[in-house]
Protein backbone atom coordinates (compact mmCIF):
# COMPACT_ATOMS: atom_id res chain seq x y z
CA UNK A 1 0.00 0.00 0.00
CA UNK A 2 2.70 2.50 1.09
CA UNK A 3 4.91 1.87 -2.10
CA UNK A 4 1.58 2.44 -3.88
CA UNK A 5 2.99 2.90 -7.68
CA UNK A 6 4.07 -0.80 -8.56
CA UNK A 7 2.12 -2.47 -6.30
CA UNK A 8 -0.92 -0.82 -7.53
CA UNK A 9 0.18 -1.19 -10.96
CA UNK A 10 0.01 -5.02 -10.67
CA UNK A 11 -3.17 -5.27 -8.74
CA UNK A 12 -4.29 -3.43 -12.07
CA UNK A 13 -2.98 -6.02 -14.16
CA UNK A 14 -4.54 -8.88 -12.08
CA UNK A 15 -7.72 -7.77 -12.13
CA UNK A 16 -7.57 -7.24 -15.78
CA UNK A 17 -6.76 -10.81 -16.11
CA UNK A 18 -8.92 -12.15 -13.92
CA UNK A 19 -12.09 -10.22 -15.72
CA UNK A 20 -10.72 -10.86 -19.11
CA UNK A 21 -10.57 -15.00 -18.30
CA UNK A 22 -14.18 -14.14 -17.22
CA UNK A 23 -14.80 -13.06 -20.45
CA UNK A 24 -13.24 -16.05 -21.90
CA UNK A 25 -14.83 -18.38 -20.39
CA UNK A 26 -17.90 -17.17 -20.59
CA UNK A 27 -17.90 -16.66 -24.45
CA UNK A 28 -19.10 -19.92 -25.52
CA UNK A 29 -21.95 -19.50 -23.72
CA UNK A 30 -22.53 -16.05 -24.88
CA UNK A 31 -22.22 -16.96 -28.42
CA UNK A 32 -24.47 -19.49 -27.95
CA UNK A 33 -27.15 -16.71 -27.09
CA UNK A 34 -26.07 -15.00 -30.16
CA UNK A 35 -26.63 -17.79 -32.66
CA UNK A 36 -30.13 -18.65 -31.34
CA UNK A 37 -31.75 -15.27 -30.79
CA UNK A 38 -30.39 -14.53 -34.29
CA UNK A 39 -31.58 -15.65 -38.32
CA UNK A 40 -29.00 -18.03 -39.18
CA UNK A 41 -27.42 -15.72 -41.59
CA UNK A 42 -25.92 -13.93 -38.20
CA UNK A 43 -24.49 -16.93 -37.17
CA UNK A 44 -21.26 -15.42 -37.93
CA UNK A 45 -21.91 -12.13 -38.62
CA UNK A 46 -21.96 -9.56 -35.50
CA UNK A 47 -24.00 -7.33 -36.11
CA UNK A 48 -25.49 -4.96 -33.42
CA UNK A 49 -28.33 -4.00 -35.52
CA UNK A 50 -29.02 -7.63 -36.42
CA UNK A 51 -33.27 -8.90 -35.65
CA UNK A 52 -33.98 -10.72 -32.97
CA UNK A 53 -35.47 -13.34 -33.34
CA UNK A 54 -37.47 -16.92 -31.25
CA UNK A 55 -37.87 -18.66 -34.29
CA UNK A 56 -34.59 -20.87 -33.81
CA UNK A 57 -36.31 -21.80 -30.81
CA UNK A 58 -39.46 -22.81 -32.47
CA UNK A 59 -37.57 -24.90 -35.23
CA UNK A 60 -35.50 -26.84 -32.82
CA UNK A 61 -38.75 -27.51 -30.32
CA UNK A 62 -40.57 -29.08 -33.93
CA UNK A 63 -38.05 -31.21 -35.24
CA UNK A 64 -37.14 -33.41 -32.05
CA UNK A 65 -39.32 -34.44 -29.45
CA UNK A 66 -37.40 -31.97 -27.23
CA UNK A 67 -40.97 -31.74 -25.02
CA UNK A 68 -40.42 -35.26 -24.55
CA UNK A 69 -37.13 -35.59 -23.80
CA UNK A 70 -37.45 -33.20 -20.67
CA UNK A 71 -39.94 -34.98 -19.14
CA UNK A 72 -37.94 -38.22 -19.42
CA UNK A 73 -34.67 -36.14 -17.99
CA UNK A 74 -37.29 -35.12 -15.10
CA UNK A 75 -38.40 -38.31 -14.61
CA UNK A 76 -34.44 -39.73 -14.15
CA UNK A 77 -33.68 -36.91 -12.26
CA UNK A 78 -36.35 -36.82 -9.30
CA UNK A 79 -36.62 -40.51 -8.98
CA UNK A 80 -32.56 -41.10 -8.79
CA UNK A 81 -32.34 -38.33 -6.46
CA UNK A 82 -35.84 -39.40 -4.13
CA UNK A 83 -34.29 -43.42 -4.26
CA UNK A 84 -30.29 -41.87 -3.32
CA UNK A 85 -32.12 -40.42 -0.58
CA UNK A 86 -33.79 -43.41 0.94
CA UNK A 87 -30.82 -45.58 0.51
CA UNK A 88 -28.58 -43.34 1.23
CA UNK A 89 -30.35 -42.48 4.19
CA UNK A 90 -30.52 -45.88 5.84
CA UNK A 91 -27.19 -47.25 4.71
CA UNK A 92 -25.73 -43.96 6.28
CA UNK A 93 -27.27 -44.51 9.48
CA UNK A 94 -26.48 -48.06 9.60
CA UNK A 95 -22.56 -47.27 9.08
CA UNK A 96 -22.33 -44.40 11.41
CA UNK A 97 -24.88 -45.75 14.61
CA UNK A 98 -24.87 -49.37 14.52
CA UNK A 99 -22.11 -51.80 15.37
CA UNK A 100 -22.43 -55.28 13.52
CA UNK A 101 -19.69 -57.81 12.04
CA UNK A 102 -18.54 -56.99 8.62
CA UNK A 103 -19.00 -53.14 9.20
CA UNK A 104 -15.37 -51.66 8.03
CA UNK A 105 -15.18 -53.79 5.39
CA UNK A 106 -19.09 -53.38 4.31
CA UNK A 107 -18.01 -49.66 4.45
CA UNK A 108 -14.61 -50.48 2.42
CA UNK A 109 -16.66 -52.34 -0.19
CA UNK A 110 -19.24 -49.09 -0.34
CA UNK A 111 -16.26 -46.99 -1.01
CA UNK A 112 -15.19 -48.91 -4.49
CA UNK A 113 -18.11 -47.41 -6.01
CA UNK A 114 -15.94 -43.98 -5.67
CA UNK A 115 -13.37 -45.11 -7.65
CA UNK A 116 -15.31 -47.69 -10.09
CA UNK A 117 -18.41 -46.03 -11.13
CA UNK A 118 -20.79 -46.96 -13.13
CA UNK A 119 -19.81 -45.75 -16.66
CA UNK A 120 -16.76 -47.86 -16.39
CA UNK A 121 -19.01 -50.94 -16.25
CA UNK A 122 -21.25 -49.72 -19.24
CA UNK A 123 -20.75 -53.41 -21.00
CA UNK A 124 -21.41 -55.52 -18.11
CA UNK A 125 -23.98 -53.37 -16.96
CA UNK A 126 -25.83 -53.63 -19.85
CA UNK A 127 -25.96 -57.00 -19.78
CA UNK A 128 -27.55 -57.11 -15.99
CA UNK A 129 -30.37 -54.58 -17.73
CA UNK A 130 -31.12 -56.74 -20.61
CA UNK A 131 -31.23 -60.12 -18.52
CA UNK A 132 -33.55 -57.94 -16.17
CA UNK A 133 -35.47 -56.27 -19.11
CA UNK A 134 -34.70 -53.15 -18.26
CA UNK A 135 -33.37 -52.59 -21.64
CA UNK A 136 -34.52 -48.76 -22.86
CA UNK A 137 -36.35 -47.86 -19.93
CA UNK A 138 -35.89 -44.89 -17.32
CA UNK A 139 -35.20 -47.37 -14.35
CA UNK A 140 -32.78 -49.12 -15.84
CA UNK A 141 -30.61 -45.51 -16.52
CA UNK A 142 -31.19 -44.64 -13.16
CA UNK A 143 -30.83 -47.95 -11.01
CA UNK A 144 -26.55 -48.14 -11.04
CA UNK A 145 -26.92 -45.07 -9.44
CA UNK A 146 -29.13 -45.15 -6.64
CA UNK A 147 -27.01 -46.80 -4.43
CA UNK A 148 -24.48 -44.43 -3.94
CA UNK A 149 -21.45 -44.47 -2.31
CA UNK A 150 -20.96 -40.70 -2.18
CA UNK A 151 -23.84 -40.12 -0.88
CA UNK A 152 -23.63 -42.97 1.81
CA UNK A 153 -20.31 -41.17 2.62
CA UNK A 154 -21.68 -37.22 3.17
CA UNK A 155 -24.81 -38.40 5.08
CA UNK A 156 -22.68 -40.66 7.29
CA UNK A 157 -19.97 -37.97 7.97
CA UNK A 158 -23.02 -35.58 9.06
CA UNK A 159 -24.91 -38.78 10.92
CA UNK A 160 -21.79 -39.01 13.09
CA UNK A 161 -21.51 -35.69 14.45
CA UNK A 162 -25.02 -35.71 15.72
CA UNK A 163 -25.09 -35.94 20.06
CA UNK A 164 -25.71 -39.65 20.80
CA UNK A 165 -27.39 -37.89 23.75
CA UNK A 166 -29.93 -36.80 21.41
CA UNK A 167 -30.69 -40.02 19.72
CA UNK A 168 -30.66 -41.59 23.24
CA UNK A 169 -33.33 -39.26 24.53
CA UNK A 170 -35.58 -40.05 21.62
CA UNK A 171 -35.07 -43.72 22.11
CA UNK A 172 -35.94 -43.33 25.88
CA UNK A 173 -39.49 -41.43 24.69
CA UNK A 174 -39.44 -44.65 23.16
CA UNK A 175 -39.24 -43.91 19.74
CA UNK A 176 -38.06 -46.64 17.43
CA UNK A 177 -34.81 -46.51 15.18
CA UNK A 178 -36.79 -45.31 12.18
CA UNK A 179 -38.70 -42.68 14.49
CA UNK A 180 -35.18 -41.41 15.53
CA UNK A 181 -33.68 -41.28 12.25
CA UNK A 182 -36.33 -39.50 10.73
CA UNK A 183 -37.32 -36.87 13.48
CA UNK A 184 -33.08 -36.28 14.93
CA UNK A 185 -30.84 -37.54 11.77
CA UNK A 186 -32.80 -36.35 9.27
CA UNK A 187 -33.57 -32.80 10.18
CA UNK A 188 -30.34 -32.00 11.06
CA UNK A 189 -28.89 -33.12 7.92
CA UNK A 190 -30.64 -30.99 5.67
CA UNK A 191 -27.74 -28.83 4.46
CA UNK A 192 -25.81 -31.93 2.98
CA UNK A 193 -29.21 -33.23 1.74
CA UNK A 194 -29.39 -29.71 -0.22
CA UNK A 195 -25.80 -29.80 -1.19
CA UNK A 196 -26.00 -33.47 -2.54
CA UNK A 197 -29.34 -33.05 -3.99
CA UNK A 198 -28.32 -29.98 -6.16
CA UNK A 199 -24.84 -32.04 -7.36
CA UNK A 200 -26.20 -35.43 -7.94
CA UNK A 201 -29.14 -33.06 -9.91
CA UNK A 202 -26.55 -31.31 -12.06
CA UNK A 203 -24.49 -34.63 -12.40
CA UNK A 204 -27.55 -36.76 -13.54
CA UNK A 205 -29.55 -34.27 -16.09
CA UNK A 206 -25.61 -33.70 -17.35
CA UNK A 207 -24.85 -37.36 -17.91
CA UNK A 208 -24.78 -39.41 -20.85
CA UNK A 209 -22.86 -42.20 -21.49
CA UNK A 210 -24.75 -44.67 -19.59
CA UNK A 211 -27.92 -43.13 -21.23
CA UNK A 212 -26.77 -43.27 -24.64
CA UNK A 213 -25.90 -47.43 -24.13
CA UNK A 214 -29.38 -48.67 -22.26
CA UNK A 215 -31.99 -46.25 -24.13
CA UNK A 216 -32.98 -46.39 -28.04
CA UNK A 217 -36.48 -44.64 -28.14
CA UNK A 218 -38.09 -41.65 -27.86
CA UNK A 219 -40.07 -42.36 -24.73
CA UNK A 220 -36.84 -43.06 -22.58
CA UNK A 221 -34.22 -40.96 -24.14
CA UNK A 222 -33.15 -38.10 -21.86
CA UNK A 223 -32.12 -34.69 -22.89
CA UNK A 224 -28.32 -35.38 -23.55
CA UNK A 225 -28.56 -38.00 -25.86
CA UNK A 226 -31.48 -36.22 -27.46
CA UNK A 227 -29.21 -33.32 -28.30
CA UNK A 228 -26.42 -35.74 -29.43
CA UNK A 229 -28.55 -37.40 -31.97
CA UNK A 230 -30.16 -34.01 -32.75
CA UNK A 231 -26.72 -32.12 -33.38
CA UNK A 232 -25.24 -34.59 -35.34
CA UNK A 233 -23.56 -33.62 -38.34
CA UNK A 234 -26.20 -36.52 -40.41
CA UNK A 235 -28.61 -34.53 -39.32
CA UNK A 236 -28.15 -31.21 -41.64
CA UNK A 237 -29.58 -28.87 -38.72
CA UNK A 238 -28.56 -25.45 -39.43
CA UNK A 239 -25.91 -23.91 -36.62
CA UNK A 240 -28.75 -21.24 -35.12
CA UNK A 241 -30.74 -24.27 -34.45
CA UNK A 242 -28.12 -25.71 -32.78
CA UNK A 243 -27.97 -23.53 -30.34
CA UNK A 244 -31.25 -22.85 -30.05
CA UNK A 245 -31.44 -26.67 -28.89
CA UNK A 246 -28.68 -26.31 -26.74
CA UNK A 247 -29.73 -23.37 -25.20
CA UNK A 248 -33.46 -25.28 -24.26
CA UNK A 249 -31.54 -28.41 -23.11
CA UNK A 250 -29.49 -26.46 -20.84
CA UNK A 251 -32.03 -24.17 -19.78
CA UNK A 252 -33.33 -25.02 -16.63
CA UNK A 253 -30.23 -25.98 -14.91
CA UNK A 254 -28.56 -22.68 -15.99
CA UNK A 255 -31.66 -20.62 -14.99
CA UNK A 256 -31.52 -22.89 -11.36
CA UNK A 257 -27.67 -21.96 -11.31
CA UNK A 258 -28.30 -18.06 -12.01
CA UNK A 259 -30.88 -17.80 -8.96
CA UNK A 260 -29.16 -19.97 -6.61
CA UNK A 261 -25.65 -19.59 -7.54
CA UNK A 262 -24.49 -19.15 -3.89
CA UNK A 263 -26.28 -22.46 -3.36
CA UNK A 264 -24.98 -24.02 -5.94
CA UNK A 265 -20.95 -23.10 -5.57
CA UNK A 266 -21.46 -23.30 -1.70
CA UNK A 267 -22.99 -27.41 -2.47
CA UNK A 268 -20.41 -28.37 -4.68
CA UNK A 269 -17.70 -26.94 -2.04
CA UNK A 270 -19.36 -28.79 0.89
CA UNK A 271 -19.93 -31.74 -1.02
CA UNK A 272 -15.97 -31.11 -1.80
CA UNK A 273 -14.66 -30.80 1.39
CA UNK A 274 -16.26 -33.66 3.34
CA UNK B 1 -28.67 -62.69 28.52
CA UNK B 2 -30.79 -59.68 27.57
CA UNK B 3 -28.20 -57.41 26.56
CA UNK B 4 -26.76 -59.85 24.34
CA UNK B 5 -30.38 -60.30 22.33
CA UNK B 6 -30.59 -56.59 22.40
CA UNK B 7 -26.63 -56.51 20.33
CA UNK B 8 -27.52 -59.18 17.80
CA UNK B 9 -30.51 -57.65 17.52
CA UNK B 10 -28.80 -54.61 17.07
CA UNK B 11 -26.27 -55.74 14.28
CA UNK B 12 -29.39 -57.28 12.54
CA UNK B 13 -31.12 -53.94 12.23
CA UNK B 14 -28.09 -52.27 11.30
CA UNK B 15 -27.19 -55.07 8.13
CA UNK B 16 -31.15 -54.54 7.30
CA UNK B 17 -30.85 -50.70 6.83
CA UNK B 18 -27.81 -51.21 4.64
CA UNK B 19 -29.53 -54.00 2.60
CA UNK B 20 -31.10 -52.14 -0.01
CA UNK B 21 -27.88 -50.02 -0.59
CA UNK B 22 -25.92 -53.41 -0.39
CA UNK B 23 -28.01 -55.13 -3.18
CA UNK B 24 -27.64 -52.51 -5.61
CA UNK B 25 -23.66 -51.94 -5.25
CA UNK B 26 -23.23 -55.17 -5.45
CA UNK B 27 -25.21 -55.70 -8.46
CA UNK B 28 -24.04 -52.62 -10.50
CA UNK B 29 -20.59 -52.40 -9.28
CA UNK B 30 -19.10 -55.70 -7.40
CA UNK B 31 -20.62 -58.28 -9.55
CA UNK B 32 -19.83 -56.48 -13.01
CA UNK B 33 -16.60 -55.71 -11.78
CA UNK B 34 -15.49 -59.49 -11.44
CA UNK B 35 -17.64 -60.65 -14.49
CA UNK B 36 -15.86 -58.33 -16.47
CA UNK B 37 -12.47 -60.03 -15.88
CA UNK B 38 -14.19 -63.55 -16.11
CA UNK B 39 -16.09 -62.08 -19.62
CA UNK B 40 -12.17 -61.27 -20.82
CA UNK B 41 -11.48 -65.15 -20.72
CA UNK B 42 -14.23 -65.95 -22.87
CA UNK B 43 -14.55 -65.57 -26.02
CA UNK B 44 -17.33 -63.65 -27.50
CA UNK B 45 -20.85 -65.67 -27.84
CA UNK B 46 -23.11 -65.37 -30.68
CA UNK B 47 -26.84 -67.23 -30.75
CA UNK B 48 -25.68 -70.15 -32.27
CA UNK B 49 -22.00 -70.52 -30.42
CA UNK B 50 -22.36 -70.10 -27.07
CA UNK B 51 -18.82 -68.14 -25.28
CA UNK B 52 -16.01 -70.41 -25.04
CA UNK B 53 -13.01 -70.39 -22.62
CA UNK B 54 -10.35 -68.95 -24.79
CA UNK B 55 -7.77 -67.92 -21.10
CA UNK B 56 -5.33 -65.23 -22.39
CA UNK B 57 -6.09 -64.90 -26.03
CA UNK B 58 -8.61 -61.78 -25.37
CA UNK B 59 -5.84 -60.20 -23.83
CA UNK B 60 -2.44 -61.42 -26.84
CA UNK B 61 -4.90 -59.85 -29.35
CA UNK B 62 -5.43 -56.53 -27.15
CA UNK B 63 -1.55 -56.18 -27.16
CA UNK B 64 -0.87 -56.46 -30.87
CA UNK B 65 -3.90 -54.49 -31.46
CA UNK B 66 -2.88 -51.27 -32.76
CA UNK B 67 -5.69 -49.32 -32.15
CA UNK B 68 -5.35 -50.39 -28.45
CA UNK B 69 -1.98 -48.99 -28.27
CA UNK B 70 -3.01 -45.45 -30.17
CA UNK B 71 -5.71 -45.10 -27.75
CA UNK B 72 -3.53 -45.61 -24.34
CA UNK B 73 -1.61 -43.17 -26.03
CA UNK B 74 -3.97 -40.48 -26.61
CA UNK B 75 -5.26 -41.30 -22.87
CA UNK B 76 -1.62 -40.45 -21.65
CA UNK B 77 -1.62 -37.48 -23.94
CA UNK B 78 -4.79 -36.17 -22.98
CA UNK B 79 -4.15 -36.64 -18.89
CA UNK B 80 -0.77 -34.93 -19.45
CA UNK B 81 -2.27 -31.87 -21.79
CA UNK B 82 -5.29 -31.51 -19.05
CA UNK B 83 -4.24 -31.94 -15.78
CA UNK B 84 -1.72 -29.22 -14.97
CA UNK B 85 -3.02 -26.94 -16.76
CA UNK B 86 -6.41 -27.22 -15.44
CA UNK B 87 -5.21 -27.31 -11.73
CA UNK B 88 -2.54 -24.42 -12.07
CA UNK B 89 -5.98 -22.37 -13.87
CA UNK B 90 -7.79 -23.94 -10.90
CA UNK B 91 -5.62 -22.18 -8.78
CA UNK B 92 -5.31 -19.10 -10.30
CA UNK B 93 -8.80 -18.63 -10.51
CA UNK B 94 -9.64 -19.30 -6.86
CA UNK B 95 -6.87 -17.00 -5.31
CA UNK B 96 -8.21 -14.07 -7.33
CA UNK B 97 -11.91 -14.77 -6.57
CA UNK B 98 -11.09 -14.93 -3.51
CA UNK B 99 -9.82 -11.57 -3.15
CA UNK B 100 -11.21 -8.00 -3.46
CA UNK B 101 -12.21 -7.72 -7.23
CA UNK B 102 -14.39 -5.53 -9.05
CA UNK B 103 -17.33 -7.92 -10.44
CA UNK B 104 -16.04 -10.55 -8.03
CA UNK B 105 -19.55 -11.98 -8.17
CA UNK B 106 -19.74 -11.95 -12.00
CA UNK B 107 -16.11 -13.18 -12.36
CA UNK B 108 -16.54 -15.97 -10.16
CA UNK B 109 -20.08 -17.16 -11.69
CA UNK B 110 -18.54 -17.10 -15.16
CA UNK B 111 -15.29 -19.53 -14.49
CA UNK B 112 -17.58 -21.99 -12.78
CA UNK B 113 -20.58 -21.73 -15.31
CA UNK B 114 -18.88 -24.22 -17.56
CA UNK B 115 -19.69 -27.27 -14.45
CA UNK B 116 -23.13 -26.54 -14.53
CA UNK B 117 -23.91 -27.56 -18.24
CA UNK B 118 -23.80 -30.97 -19.64
CA UNK B 119 -20.66 -31.67 -22.00
CA UNK B 120 -23.01 -32.91 -24.66
CA UNK B 121 -24.14 -29.31 -25.07
CA UNK B 122 -20.65 -27.44 -24.49
CA UNK B 123 -19.33 -29.92 -26.88
CA UNK B 124 -21.83 -28.62 -29.46
CA UNK B 125 -20.99 -24.83 -29.20
CA UNK B 126 -17.15 -25.75 -29.57
CA UNK B 127 -17.80 -27.74 -32.57
CA UNK B 128 -18.38 -24.37 -34.05
CA UNK B 129 -16.08 -22.41 -33.21
CA UNK B 130 -13.75 -25.47 -34.70
CA UNK B 131 -15.18 -25.76 -38.12
CA UNK B 132 -13.28 -25.04 -41.02
CA UNK B 133 -13.58 -21.76 -42.80
CA UNK B 134 -17.45 -20.89 -41.32
CA UNK B 135 -16.11 -21.83 -37.30
CA UNK B 136 -15.20 -18.89 -35.31
CA UNK B 137 -11.37 -19.57 -34.88
CA UNK B 138 -11.27 -19.63 -38.60
CA UNK B 139 -13.33 -16.80 -38.66
CA UNK B 140 -10.50 -14.77 -36.47
CA UNK B 141 -7.74 -16.53 -37.83
CA UNK B 142 -8.87 -15.03 -41.30
CA UNK B 143 -9.13 -11.67 -39.96
CA UNK B 144 -5.35 -11.48 -39.27
CA UNK B 145 -4.80 -13.12 -42.68
CA UNK B 146 -4.17 -16.45 -41.22
CA UNK B 147 -5.69 -19.38 -44.01
CA UNK B 148 -8.66 -21.68 -42.54
CA UNK B 149 -7.26 -24.94 -40.80
CA UNK B 150 -9.19 -28.01 -40.24
CA UNK B 151 -8.68 -28.19 -36.43
CA UNK B 152 -10.54 -31.74 -35.50
CA UNK B 153 -9.61 -33.08 -38.56
CA UNK B 154 -6.22 -33.36 -38.43
CA UNK B 155 -4.67 -35.72 -36.46
CA UNK B 156 -2.14 -33.66 -35.31
CA UNK B 157 -4.30 -31.17 -33.85
CA UNK B 158 -7.75 -32.99 -33.43
CA UNK B 159 -6.14 -34.27 -29.51
CA UNK B 160 -4.83 -30.29 -28.36
CA UNK B 161 -8.92 -29.40 -29.06
CA UNK B 162 -10.43 -31.53 -27.02
CA UNK B 163 -7.98 -30.99 -24.02
CA UNK B 164 -8.66 -27.14 -24.64
CA UNK B 165 -12.36 -27.93 -24.21
CA UNK B 166 -11.76 -30.29 -21.29
CA UNK B 167 -9.65 -27.73 -19.46
CA UNK B 168 -12.38 -25.16 -19.85
CA UNK B 169 -14.57 -27.31 -18.86
CA UNK B 170 -13.32 -28.67 -15.75
CA UNK B 171 -11.08 -25.38 -14.23
CA UNK B 172 -13.59 -24.04 -12.82
CA UNK B 173 -15.05 -27.03 -10.89
CA UNK B 174 -11.26 -27.50 -9.25
CA UNK B 175 -11.19 -24.06 -8.55
CA UNK B 176 -14.45 -24.78 -5.98
CA UNK B 177 -12.24 -27.24 -4.13
CA UNK B 178 -9.61 -24.81 -4.02
CA UNK B 179 -11.73 -21.76 -2.76
CA UNK B 180 -13.25 -23.48 -0.13
CA UNK B 181 -9.63 -24.43 0.86
CA UNK B 182 -8.88 -21.05 0.60
CA UNK B 183 -11.34 -20.03 2.67
CA UNK B 184 -10.33 -22.16 5.82
CA UNK B 185 -6.78 -20.93 5.92
CA UNK B 186 -6.48 -17.96 8.87
CA UNK B 187 -6.62 -14.52 7.66
CA UNK B 188 -4.28 -13.70 10.26
CA UNK B 189 -1.95 -15.32 8.33
CA UNK B 190 -2.00 -12.89 5.31
CA UNK B 191 -1.90 -10.13 7.28
CA UNK B 192 1.20 -11.07 8.99
CA UNK B 193 3.00 -11.37 5.75
CA UNK B 194 1.72 -7.86 4.83
CA UNK B 195 3.15 -6.43 7.96
CA UNK B 196 6.51 -8.51 6.92
CA UNK B 197 6.17 -6.58 3.65
CA UNK B 198 5.95 -9.74 1.89
CA UNK B 199 3.97 -9.07 -1.92
CA UNK B 200 1.16 -11.29 -2.90
CA UNK B 201 2.72 -13.63 -5.27
CA UNK B 202 5.59 -14.55 -2.79
CA UNK B 203 2.84 -15.10 0.31
CA UNK B 204 1.66 -17.29 -2.17
CA UNK B 205 4.37 -19.22 -3.11
CA UNK B 206 6.07 -19.74 0.46
CA UNK B 207 2.64 -20.14 2.49
CA UNK B 208 -0.63 -20.90 0.43
CA UNK B 209 0.70 -22.63 -2.30
CA UNK B 210 2.42 -25.37 0.55
CA UNK B 211 -0.94 -25.65 2.70
CA UNK B 212 -3.18 -25.95 -0.69
CA UNK B 213 -1.10 -29.27 -0.72
CA UNK B 214 -3.77 -31.61 0.70
CA UNK B 215 -6.39 -29.97 -2.21
CA UNK B 216 -3.98 -30.48 -4.63
CA UNK B 217 -3.42 -33.87 -4.24
CA UNK B 218 -7.27 -34.28 -3.70
CA UNK B 219 -7.90 -32.50 -7.08
CA UNK B 220 -5.26 -34.25 -8.71
CA UNK B 221 -6.61 -37.89 -8.36
CA UNK B 222 -10.20 -36.59 -9.50
CA UNK B 223 -8.55 -34.82 -12.31
CA UNK B 224 -6.29 -38.03 -13.02
CA UNK B 225 -10.07 -40.24 -12.69
CA UNK B 226 -12.02 -37.63 -14.93
CA UNK B 227 -9.30 -37.68 -18.13
CA UNK B 228 -10.46 -41.83 -18.09
CA UNK B 229 -13.99 -41.39 -17.69
CA UNK B 230 -14.78 -37.88 -19.78
CA UNK B 231 -15.49 -38.98 -23.04
CA UNK B 232 -18.74 -37.55 -23.79
CA UNK B 233 -17.24 -34.77 -25.70
CA UNK B 234 -15.95 -37.08 -28.32
CA UNK B 235 -19.38 -38.32 -29.27
CA UNK B 236 -19.96 -34.63 -30.96
CA UNK B 237 -16.61 -33.41 -31.93
CA UNK B 238 -15.12 -36.36 -33.31
CA UNK B 239 -16.02 -39.91 -32.82
CA UNK B 240 -12.67 -40.88 -32.04
CA UNK B 241 -11.09 -39.21 -35.63
CA UNK B 242 -9.76 -38.99 -37.81
CA UNK B 243 -8.15 -42.68 -37.78
CA UNK B 244 -8.34 -42.66 -34.08
CA UNK B 245 -6.25 -39.77 -33.11
CA UNK B 246 -8.48 -38.94 -30.84
CA UNK B 247 -10.55 -41.84 -29.26
CA UNK B 248 -9.26 -42.60 -25.55
CA UNK B 249 -9.94 -45.47 -23.77
CA UNK B 250 -13.16 -45.79 -22.57
CA UNK B 251 -14.23 -44.50 -25.81
CA UNK B 252 -12.94 -47.27 -27.36
CA UNK B 253 -14.39 -49.71 -25.12
CA UNK B 254 -17.63 -48.51 -25.89
CA UNK B 255 -17.35 -48.49 -29.46
CA UNK B 256 -16.34 -52.05 -29.38
CA UNK B 257 -18.90 -53.41 -27.47
CA UNK B 258 -21.52 -51.27 -28.81
CA UNK B 259 -20.85 -50.42 -32.53
CA UNK B 260 -18.45 -53.69 -33.22
CA UNK B 261 -20.50 -55.85 -30.79
CA UNK B 262 -17.43 -57.81 -29.70
CA UNK B 263 -17.97 -58.16 -25.99
CA UNK B 264 -15.34 -60.01 -24.93
CA UNK B 265 -13.02 -57.65 -26.29
CA UNK B 266 -14.51 -54.85 -24.47
CA UNK B 267 -14.56 -56.91 -21.43
CA UNK B 268 -10.71 -57.73 -22.01
CA UNK B 269 -9.90 -53.33 -22.56
CA UNK B 270 -12.42 -52.56 -19.49
CA UNK B 271 -10.33 -54.47 -17.22
CA UNK B 272 -7.22 -52.57 -18.70
CA UNK B 273 -9.47 -49.56 -17.39
CA UNK B 274 -10.33 -51.26 -13.59
CA UNK B 275 -6.87 -52.00 -13.04
CA UNK B 276 -5.15 -48.15 -13.66
CA UNK B 277 -8.51 -47.19 -11.62
CA UNK B 278 -7.21 -49.39 -8.75
CA UNK B 279 -3.39 -47.94 -9.42
CA UNK B 280 -4.74 -44.61 -8.92
CA UNK B 281 -6.53 -46.14 -5.76
CA UNK B 282 -3.34 -47.57 -4.11
CA UNK B 283 -1.56 -44.59 -5.19
CA UNK B 284 -3.58 -42.35 -3.69
CA UNK B 285 -3.87 -44.60 -0.26
CA UNK B 286 0.24 -44.39 -0.67
CA UNK B 287 0.51 -40.71 -0.77
CA UNK B 288 -2.28 -40.01 2.35
CA UNK B 289 -0.33 -42.34 4.43
CA UNK B 290 2.52 -40.18 3.96
CA UNK B 291 0.96 -37.19 4.01
CA UNK B 292 -1.27 -37.64 7.03
CA UNK B 293 -0.20 -35.11 9.01
CA UNK B 294 -1.87 -32.32 6.86
CA UNK B 295 -5.06 -33.55 7.70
Amino acid sequence: MKSGGPQALVQGIENAAALLLAVLWLAPLLYAFWAAFHPPEYAIRFDLLAPLTLENFGEAWEQAPFARYFLNTFMLVTSILAAQFVLCTLAAYAFARFEFPGRNVAFALVLMQLMIMPEVLIVENYRTMSHLGLVDTILGIGLPYMASAFGIFLLRQTFKTVPKELDDAARVEGCSHLQVLWKVYVPLARPTYIAYGLVSISYHWNNFLWPLVITNSVTTRPLTVGLAIFGAPESGVDWSVISAATLLAVAPLLIAFLLFQRQFVQSFMYAGIK
Amino acid sequence: MPDRTRLVGNAAYGWLLLLPAAVLLAAFTHYPAVATLAQSLFTSGTALRPAEFTGLDNYRFMLEDEVFWRVLENNAWYAIGTIPISIALAMLMAVWVNRRLPLRAFVRMSYFTPTVLPMIAVANIWLFFYTPEIGLIDQIAAGFGIGSHNWLGNPDTVLGCIIVLTIWKEAGFFMIFYLAALQSLPPELEEAARLEGAGHWHFFRRVTFPLLMPTTLFVLINAVINSFKLVDQLFILTKGGPDNASALLLYYIYEVAFSFFDQAYASTLTVVLLAVLAIIAIGQFVILDKRIHYR
